[in-house]
């Protein structure tokens, strides 16, 4: 058992934290996100240039085949410094569904494109009644000859506006909750009959309601077999929840570190407000929060590749319970600590609480989660 | 990272479980599972049987008969005694005293008294509260004056957890009352048998006899039971207050906790069904489990980075397990108090050694012990340092606030 990163890992964090140091200062964020795709092209071609967006691909296709401790390092790194890139949507949602379900003609196809830069992708899941029910789909596949005709509606699409293509799951049987009957497709983002609606989230991310109607796909846009999706969307899905646990612990993190720095220089009352006993005391509960937090990211990475999906969907629940629950302790004593001043646009540290917040309200909040592991019985697995 | 232990710590595990499996007597077991008090001769039988394997000081230099092993086999063996469960080696001789001896102590001290503790032939306690000095434990009073070659011992402690069996306390007394309040301290080991000590018992709120108040009135002490240097005091009880990083979250024992949570709930009927089938039940529990998890990972953290760890500097992130084990401590003893319901009222002593109740049982068998658990376990909060204390260190050690 150890926690320690290998010589490589450590180099990557290392030119990883050099890239956002030198490029992802608060107003430099604020330029890209004021940019047309809300987000920096050129950044995401040095990302592709350092080998990040190839990070957990196998090496015939140009990626480095790297495990969950990269995407963690990546991801972590990412909520350092809100990064506005669809790395969460292409590298580690597009590309898991092509890893964990992807036909060798697929990835030889795509993953290339998605390692040098030139293709973005998005998950097309969640419907206007589905909230977190991954199986709640009632978007239409319809099968005509080879092909499938598709038929519906997906809602807060991350990064969906300006995806390439769009990872698009829908029924090809079954009721409405069933778990039977899901089918996940390719669905070019250009494709007659695909309209989006793109949007800003609360969070200075990008995102998008789409309509499918008539969207027809190629026996080359079936990913897996068609009815028997769900496990390879938990699958991805839990890669993706262990992937945002990271980027959370990041964010909180800084949080943290900018509420302690600002303790230890504003004053008042001709003292610093550190000296308080009580900011103190909010001070540690919140460190305390952050490495609770850290431990169940940690977990939630190690886990994520379990192959028992029992004791996967169990860790990575309690894993998603925990960084919602402590995000919101972190984020709302942040600000309560900041006072006037972490009420304001301008400073950055409402903007790491904006983006815990999403986070926690991204495939289930901490509440979720929580039901999801009563009523599973549960017990987060052992190490 | 790799969170998986390797083949040889697992058959290690393996080892400690079958040995204590194998080795602990069946009725301790049972008290313990059952939320009762231990008897002094459950303790001393234990852990003889642990110094007979080897085991009962696995903490200490291997001369001294500690067993040399590494962090996360420290680890196991906490966390396998708390799940058994069987009970641990008595701390106040293992983890306190003992360890301050072998940092400070004399070659006469050493010999004449670590054989005895490893296997409990001295039961010590901690003289180190008074009724002046709690959280500022460096207001401490109690003095002991020099006088050729004795000191002459006067004071109170208090608190001191099972006093009533010690031989022998060790004490934190004040030699320089004219000095800073941390340097006029010096820490003093004394027997109990001696004449002038009054030990008197604190009955607390569970209705246990736990802790006690020690009167020391004109004590004459041995000048070599001076531990180091005089004045020195305050140094090594930093030491061994910063000592014990691992264990003090206790996640074992919660984790046998939580079993036995598990077992009650599904036996206690509410309604029409088991309460371990009522929703708001098991989310409440899911959410300790999930606390425990976080807390174990944050645990094994800090037992991985014992090895690189430099010197005997305590580990501020000890304060965070404190806080967060005692915490769940109490999510657990709380849990506990709602299987239990109604019949959580009858006052039913057993868990008084000297008053025991040979009353049949009122109610479950099991209940007369979960109430007073209840009301035990808000100490785990105050006691070592209240969590506040511990949050002062962090703030200034962690945070530099």
């Amino acid at each position: 058992m150890d926690f320690d990163l290998t010589e490589e890992q450590r180099l990557l964090k290392e030119s990883l934290d050099r890239l956002i140091g030198d490029r992802y200062a608060f107003q430099q964020r604020k330029t890209y996100a004021q940019s047309p795709e809300g987000w920096s092209r050129e950044l995401w071609a040095q990302y592709a240039g350092l080998g990040l967006l190839g990070l957990p691909f196998a090496e015939q296709y140009g990626g480095s085949a790297g495990g969950p401790v990269e995407t963690m390092i990546a991801m972590e790194a990412f909520g350092g410094a809100l990064a506005l890139e669809p790395f969460l949507a292409t590298v580690v949602l597009g590309g898991g569904f092509l890893r964990h379900g992807g036909t060798a003609e697929q990835c030889a196809d795509l993953v290339p494109k998605i390692v040098d830069g030139s293709l973005t992708l998005a998950f097309a899941q969640t419907e206007r009644h589905s909230r977190y029910d991954l199986a709640d789909i009632s978007t239409v596949a319809a099968r005509d000859g080879a092909a499938w005709v598709l038929d519906g509606e997906k809602g807060v699409v991350l990064h969906g506006d300006t995806a390439d293509k769009l990872i698009v799951t829908a029924r090809v049987g079954g009721g409405r909750r069933d778990r039977d009957g899901v089918g996940v497709f390719i669905v070019d983002g250009k494709a007659a009959g695909v309209s989006r609606r793109g949007y800003p989230t609360q969070d200075g991310l990008r995102a998008a309601e789409i309509a499918l109607a008539g969207v027809r796909v190629g026996p080359e846009g079936v990913l897996g077999e068609p009815g028997e999706g769900l496990p390879l969307v938990e699958r991805v899905v839990g890669e993706a929840i262990a992937a945002l646990c990271a980027e959370a612990v990041g964010a909180m993190a800084a949080m943290h570190e900018l509420t302690v720095e600002y303790l230890k220089t504003r004053r008042q009352f001709g003292r610093e407000i550190g000296s308080f006993q009580i900011l103190q005391h909010r001070a540690v509960e919140m460190l305390i929060a952050l490495e609770q937090a850290r431990s169940m990211a940690m977990l939630g990475t190690m886990m994520a590749s379990e192959v028992n999906a029992a004791e996967r969907r169990n860790a990575l629940s309690a894993a998603k319970v925990q960084i919602g629950r402590s995000g919101r302790l972190i984020g709302q004593q942040a600000i309560q600590l900041h006072g006037g001043i972490g009420m304001t646009m301008e400073y950055k540290v409402g903007h790491y609480f904006k983006r815990v917040t999403m986070i926690d309200s991204m495939f289930g909040d901490a509440d979720f989660h929580l039901r999801e592991l009563a009523r599973r019985d549960g017990s987060p697995a052992a190490a | 990272m790799d969170l998986r232990f390797t083949a040889e710590e697992l058959a290690f595990r393996d080892e400690l479980r079958a040995f204590f499996r194998s080795s602990l007597p069946e009725s301790i077991r049972d008290k313990l599972v059952a939320n009762k008090g231990l008897a002094k001769d459950d303790i001393v039988t234990w852990q003889r049987i642990l110094n007979k394997k080897g085991w009962a000081v696995a903490n200490w230099p291997a001369e001294w008969g500690g067993t040399g092993w590494t962090p996360v086999q420290q680890h196991m063996f906490q966390e396998e005694l708390q799940m058994t469960p069987a009970p641990q080696p008595l701390g106040f001789g293992v983890t306190m005293v003992g360890p301050v001896m072998i940092a400070f102590g004399s070659d006469e001290q050493k010999k004449r008294f670590l054989p005895r503790i490893a296997n409990l032939d001295d039961w010590w306690c901690q003289g180190f509260s008074e009724p002046g000095a709690g959280s500022d434990l460096a207001s401490l009073r109690t003095s002991a004056k020099r006088d050729g070659d004795h000191y002459v011992v006067n004071g109170q402690k208090t608190w001191t957890t099972l006093a009533q069996h010690a031989d022998w306390i060790f004490c934190l007394v004040r030699t320089d009352p004219q000095a800073k309040k941390q340097e006029g301290i010096s820490f003093l080991l004394i027997d109990m048998k001696t004449p002038g000590i009054t030990v008197r018992p604190i009955v607390t709120i569970d209705g246990g006899r736990e802790v006690n108040e020690v009167f020391f009135d004109d004590v004459d002490v041995p000048a070599e039971n001076l531990v180091g240097e005089e004045n020195k005091g305050w140094d090594y009880a930093k030491y061994l207050l910063g000592r014990e990083r691992t264990g003090i979250a206790r996640v074992g024992f919660s984790k046998e906790r939580i079993r036995r949570i598990k077992e009650l709930a599904a036996a206690e009927i509410a309604g029409d069904k088991p309460l371990i089938e009522d929703e708001r039940f098991r989310e409440k529990l899911a959410a300790v489990e999930v606390e425990l998890k976080a807390l174990e990972m944050t645990q094994l953290r800090v037992v991985a980075a014992e090895r690189n760890r430099v010197g005997n500097k305590p580990d501020p992130a000890s304060s965070i397990l404190k806080i967060k084990g005692s915490e769940i401590q109490q999510a657990t003893s709380e849990l506990l108090l709602e299987i239990v319901g109604p019949y959580a009222m009858p006052y039913q002593p057993e868990h008084d050694e000297e008053e025991r109740w040979n009353e049949p049982p009122i109610g479950p068998e099991w209940a007369g012990p979960i109430a007073p658990t209840y009301f035990n376990t808000r100490k785990v909060s105050i006691y070592g340092g209240t969590n506040e204390i511990q949050k002062n260190i962090i703030a200034k050690a962690i945070l530099g606030l």
